[in-house]
């Protein structure tokens, strides 16, 4: 590390750089939770039946809460590893500020986790019988929403990283959080299916994601300080 | 202001403090909630509408503001902990959170009571009914967090956090009502001025709620003063006291093993 800080954006990207590059020479921590995402969703139409109208009327909660707990499971790797080796102590003794640290190693979450969630979405919809008006609900709300869950749940980990056993206790902290986006997406996905617009619930995502944006990084930054004491 | 409140941030004399403020608080909880409840319960009139089972609302509105209310005083806690680093702020999150989870808990059970008969349900997924259910789980996850470090110190910044991200669920619960028309009734109280409820039913219900209030304040002073001692049990002035009590408690019970 140089000693002079350097620029706002060569942070930000040094630090996307690295998290993207220990991702991909570790493929397992990326995959598992993309797998358990599909089989969480397989087992939704061996459980309740494979009656096409009962699917896709509860294709939309399956679908999104599937998706908070693969993110759920997936959050431990945002500051685990970094924590165990030290880096993350080096990271914040550093002279840059720990907000730009903190959304670089969120983006590269959202990358590894929310990104190819989202693509494998509609494979999934296509499996439950999703209402055909609903893929673009579905795609929106998930653009605008996984953001958020990967922001909220960086607040958790950060808060439970320095605890032994902080796995059950994260699940715990977070999905009280993660509630009102659960809420809004289905309801825009419901929405869409009836052929009306959804506009409002997704602004309200957006609302949400902007918001998170702003202020999880302070949150998460105060909650890495305490953690490392 | 910084000169008169200054003192208090020294444990020891907070603790003294709410020691003497403790016999009044527990005075004016039991004088309030004596007449308030007796007053609710048995001589307000039954509502033309709803019959007797209205008078659940005399626990259930005190308790559902309190537990809004004490979530807002844990988060301005919270915040001052982490802004001007007092540690007593941090004990009085601490002492507040049980006593929240406590107050929510009461508040969903007696709606649910209220609901059963007025809806014809125990539960329903309603705006206001599902933001206060995630106000308990709020409440649980601070504690639960409190409990998982070791430190109580650290316990106290890590809970401050939490407690402050979950501040905005407090307008969600708020003005669910009004935002989302849903089957949860209106505020019925919210204007004192003019009230949208009869005279004989709102002075039993200001005693409830005084009487709530002031049960809270003593709840949380108790647990605020042990707390302290917990956090403080290697400083002198504990030690003292407890040789005081200790002391105290051999004086009055050594008569006794002389007679027997």
């Amino acid at each position: 590390m140089p000693t002079s800080p350097l620029s706002y954006r060569a942070t930000f990207g040094l630090v996307l750089k690295r998290d993207l590059t220990i991702a991909m020479r570790h493929k397992d921590d990326v995959i598992n939770p993309l797998l358990f995402f599909v089989m969480v969703i397989t087992l939704f139409p061996l459980g309740i039946g494979p009656e096409a109208q009962t699917l896709s009327r509860i294709a939309p909660g399956i679908i999104w809460v599937a998706a908070l707990l693969s993110t759920l499971l997936s959050l431990d790797r945002l500051f685990k590893a970094d924590h165990n080796d030290g880096s993350l102590e080096q990271m914040l003794l550093s002279p840059n500020p720990v907000f730009i640290l903190v959304i670089a190693k969120i983006t590269a979450h959202w990358l590894l986790t929310g990104l190819p969630l989202i693509l494998m979405a509609p494979l999934l919809a296509v499996l439950l019988h999703l209402n055909e008006h609903s893929y673009s609900a579905l795609m929106l709300t998930l653009l605008l929403g996984t953001p958020v869950l990967s922001l909220l749940g960086a607040i958790g980990v950060a808060l439970t990283v320095g605890i032994k056993k902080g796995g059950v206790l994260l699940s715990l902290l977070v999905l009280p959080l993660y509630i009102p986006v659960l809420i809004f997406a289905t309801s825009a996905i419901d929405t869409a299916a009836l052929g009306l617009p959804y506009s409002g619930q997704l602004a309200i995502i957006a609302a949400l994601f902007l918001g998170s944006l702003t202020l999880a990084p302070f949150a998460v930054a105060a909650a890495l300080k305490v953690s490392t004491n | 202001m910084w000169k008169w409140l200054h003192p208090y941030a020294d444990p020891e004399v907070s603790y003294h403090f709410t020691g003497r403020l403790l016999p009044w608080l527990s005075g004016l909880t039991l004088i309030l909630l004596t007449i308030g409840l007796i007053w609710a319960l048995g001589f307000a009139p039954a509502d033309y509408q709803q019959g007797d089972s209205f008078r659940i609302f005399y626990i259930h509105v005190p308790a559902a503001s309190l537990s809004m209310g004490i979530y807002l005083g844990m988060a301005i806690a919270a915040f001052t902990s982490m802004v001007w680093q007092l540690k007593l702020a941090d004990a009085s999150a601490a002492a507040m959170a049980p006593v929240g989870a406590v107050f929510t808990a009461i508040a969903l059970f007696t709606g649910a009571a209220w609901g059963k008969p007025m809806w014809g349900t125990w539960w329903i997924w309603d705006a206001r009914l599902t933001s206060e259910l995630i106000l308990l789980f709020l409440y649980l996850g601070v504690i639960a967090l409190h409990n998982a470090f070791e430190d109580k110190n650290l316990a106290g910044k890590a809970a401050g956090i939490l407690t402050l991200v979950g501040v905005i669920n407090l307008p969600i619960i708020k003005y669910s009502v009004e935002w989302w028309n849903t089957l949860h009734q209106g505020a019925t109280v919210s204007n004192l001025g003019k009230p949208s409820m009869s005279i004989e039913m709102i002075w039993p219900f200001i005693f409830c709620f005084s009487g709530f209030a002031f049960l809270v304040a003593m709840v949380i002073c108790i647990r605020f003063r042990s707390e302290i001692l917990a956090r403080n049990s290697i400083r002198p002035w504990v030690r003292s006291l407890v040789i005081e009590h200790i002391s105290a408690q051999s004086s009055t019970t050594t008569p006794s093993k002389e007679n027997s």
